[in-house]
């Protein structure tokens, strides 16, 4: 959304178009891939060997902080009850089958995966739609809309709580899979349109306009055309979706009270609320939680950054 | 905040042949579902949630609703302290937390902005956590913080603190707790937007810099900083929002405890929804955080000129 904010009015969207990048960014990028070569190749002050303790210091300490916390809850999800081995030498799967039969997790991980899997789909193609709309058109109402999209932002979902409740309850939708459905696409789409309509923006209209010219619909020009080079935006906005719908709490919490409809979140903070907690079963629990996200993340997060800056900031 | 304008229309022979009725209708079509969605599920609750607050409305007491004026407001203002500590928590919390975010994500942003052999993994690893729940968070820090199998068992078996102490129950050590917990969380946050940011200046401006003797921390005060203003000031603003609504967290890590120690308005709002079912007074709630809310979003872009670079 950074990038979306810096696009000037009246730079011409040619970014995605193969014109010559400036040197860093293809050196940066050539860095990340083989980092050996391109370090003997280069001259840049950043790769100037003196600096790198200071860098991989700091680094080194942060990355502590993020991964014992992941690395304990893998201890304790993998250890046998009883055992307090930090180096676990005996490895056990007791705690997941608690939690997947017994605590019901089977069940709450489908419910995630439909509501989660159903939000990606609407939202993705709503986002491609509208985002369209917004890219390529100019029409009566686009300042407002757009100004309307940027203020949801500010509108708390804790608040929603209340009146979407008393709608879904009226529209016979509570205990429902689909009012998460509803609820998480709503509060998805605002920022998937305006980074959807960030990437269409990016797409030269020169393309399309040659496909018009050879006689193609406007329809038929976007799914030839446009459709498969917004296959990154698509990963990106499905993804950032997708991970929304999955860790959403509070409306699973409120709209979900048959036990066989809660979500892994939900499931997970009944574990969490027991009054004599099982460690095992809680770390199990989150590993089951974490599991879809981390391979999602792991497809998603090169897109994180480039896909920022490059749907946006180079706009 | 101005989105970039839209593309002039086509004006090849093509399009221009095509019926201007249809074509005029074609953008609202194609915005139609995310426009309904958004004023059903969005906008029309924001009123609702007006009415409902002039309410006296428990879901479990029908026998008892009633139009009961501006007397929600009434309790609520005069004779409900924890509304007023909680107003006082969520400042704190919202400061301390988006303060110590910002400094760490642009710490780590120019970390891994550096080149090291192995920087893209170093990279998804340190913003996984971005990606991660708050009931997980939560789930996982409970796991570290417990007395007797958490982390501080282990460090006060090598001589570092003491045993037994549970972090999450003591007055005195429970805010740096959850602080440290939603810092792990939302650090990564911060860094993903301003590396992305942090990317588009253009190398040669630091190399020039080199050239005419600027250190490291030159290069960072006069190239980095004033590049990133916007991004801060956009990202601080998201994440205080964020922060400000951030519920799932606290409502399972401490659930606002102990004695409402850590009690948020919003999380106020979500224990009278969710477990008390008080939908008259939550909404009285929602209504007054919607609007200090609002206010200062409204100061906060005032003061920092947001944009004032653009157009």
């Amino acid at each position: 959304m950074s990038s979306d904010l810096h696009s000037e009015p009246g730079v011409s969207p040619q970014a995605g178009a193969p014109t010559p990048r400036p040197e860093t960014e293809s050196e940066d990028r050539r860095h990340s891939l083989r980092p050996r070569r391109s370090r003997r190749r280069s001259r840049r002050w950043s790769l100037n060997p003196r600096n790198r303790p200071e860098v991989i210091g700091p680094l080194v300490l942060y990355l502590l902080f993020t991964l014992v916390p992941f690395y304990w809850m893998l201890v304790f999800a993998f250890r046998p009850t009883g055992s307090t081995a930090i180096l676990p030498t005996h490895l056990t799967l007791e705690h997941f089958r608690t939690v997947w039969t017994g605590l019901g997790f089977g069940v709450f991980f489908r419910n995630s995966l439909l509501v989660g899997v159903a939000t990606l789909v609407v939202v993705s193609v709503f986002a491609l739609s509208g985002g369209y709309a917004l890219a390529r058109y100019g029409f009566r109402g686009r300042k407002l809309f757009l100004l309307a999209l940027l203020c949801t932002q500010f509108i708390p979902g804790a608040m929603m709580l209340i009146p979407l409740f008393e709608i879904f309850r009226q529209l016979h939708l509570v205990n429902n899979l689909w009012a998460l459905v509803i609820a998480e696409t709503t509060f998805q789409l605002p920022l998937s349109l305006i980074l959807m309509s960030g990437f269409i923006r990016n797409i030269p209209i020169d393309l399309e306009e040659a496909a018009w010219v050879d006689g193609c619909s406007r329809f038929r020009g976007f799914l030839a055309i446009v459709l498969p080079l917004l296959r990154p935006a698509l990963v990106a906005v499905g993804s950032f979706a997708f991970i929304g719908s999955w860790n959403n709490f509070l409306f699973a919490l409120m709209f979900m009270s048959d036990q066989s409809k809660f979500t892994i979140p939900v499931g997970l903070s009944y574990t969490l609320g027991e009054f004599d907690v099982d460690f095992g079963a809680l770390a199990a629990g989150g590993v089951v939680a974490a599991v879809p996200v981390v391979l999602v993340f792991a497809v998603v997060q090169r897109y994180l950054v480039t896909g920022l800056s490059a749907g946006a900031v180079k706009g | 905040m101005t989105l970039a304008v839209a593309r002039p229309e086509p004006t090849s022979r093509v399009s221009r042949a095509r019926s201007g009725h249809s074509r005029r209708r074609t953008p609202y079509i194609l915005i139609a579902p995310a426009a309904a969605l958004m004023s059903v599920f969005l906008i029309y609750p924001i009123g609702s949630v007006v009415y409902y607050s002039l309410q006296r409305y428990n879901v479990t007491q029908p026998w008892d609703d009633a139009f009961v004026g501006l007397e929600n407001f009434r309790t609520l203002l005069f004779h409900d302290p924890v509304f007023w500590s909680s107003l006082g928590f969520t400042a704190k919390w919202v400061g301390v937390e988006v303060g110590l975010q910002l400094v760490f994500g642009l710490g780590l942003a120019l970390l891994v902005n550096e080149s090291f052999i192995g920087r893209g993994f170093a990279r998804a690893l340190v913003f996984s956590p971005w990606a991660v729940s708050g009931v997980l968070t939560t789930g996982i820090w409970v796991l570290l913080y417990n007395p007797t199998t958490g982390i501080f068992r282990y460090l006060a078996d090598v001589g570092i603190g003491h045993q037994g102490t549970a972090v999450l129950a003591e007055p005195s050590t429970v805010f740096p707790a959850v602080v440290i917990t939603e810092l792990w969380r939302g650090v990564p946050f911060f860094a993903i937007l301003l590396l992305a940011d942090l990317q588009s200046i253009s190398g040669e401006l630091y190399d020039a810099a080199a050239v005419d003797g600027a250190g490291r921390l030159q290069r960072f005060r006069y190239i980095s900083l004033p590049h990133l203003r916007d991004v801060i000031v956009l990202a601080t603003l998201l994440r205080a929002v964020w922060e400000f609504n951030n519920v799932d967290l606290l409502y399972t890590l401490t659930g606002g405890g102990p004695a409402q120690q850590t009690m948020t308005l919003p999380l106020y709002v979500a224990q009278k929804a969710i477990d008390a079912h008080d939908f008259g007074y939550g909404s009285a709630l929602t209504v007054i955080a919607f609007v200090i809310l609002l206010f200062f979003s409204i100061l906060y872009l005032k003061v920092s000129k947001f944009g004032r670079g653009m157009e």
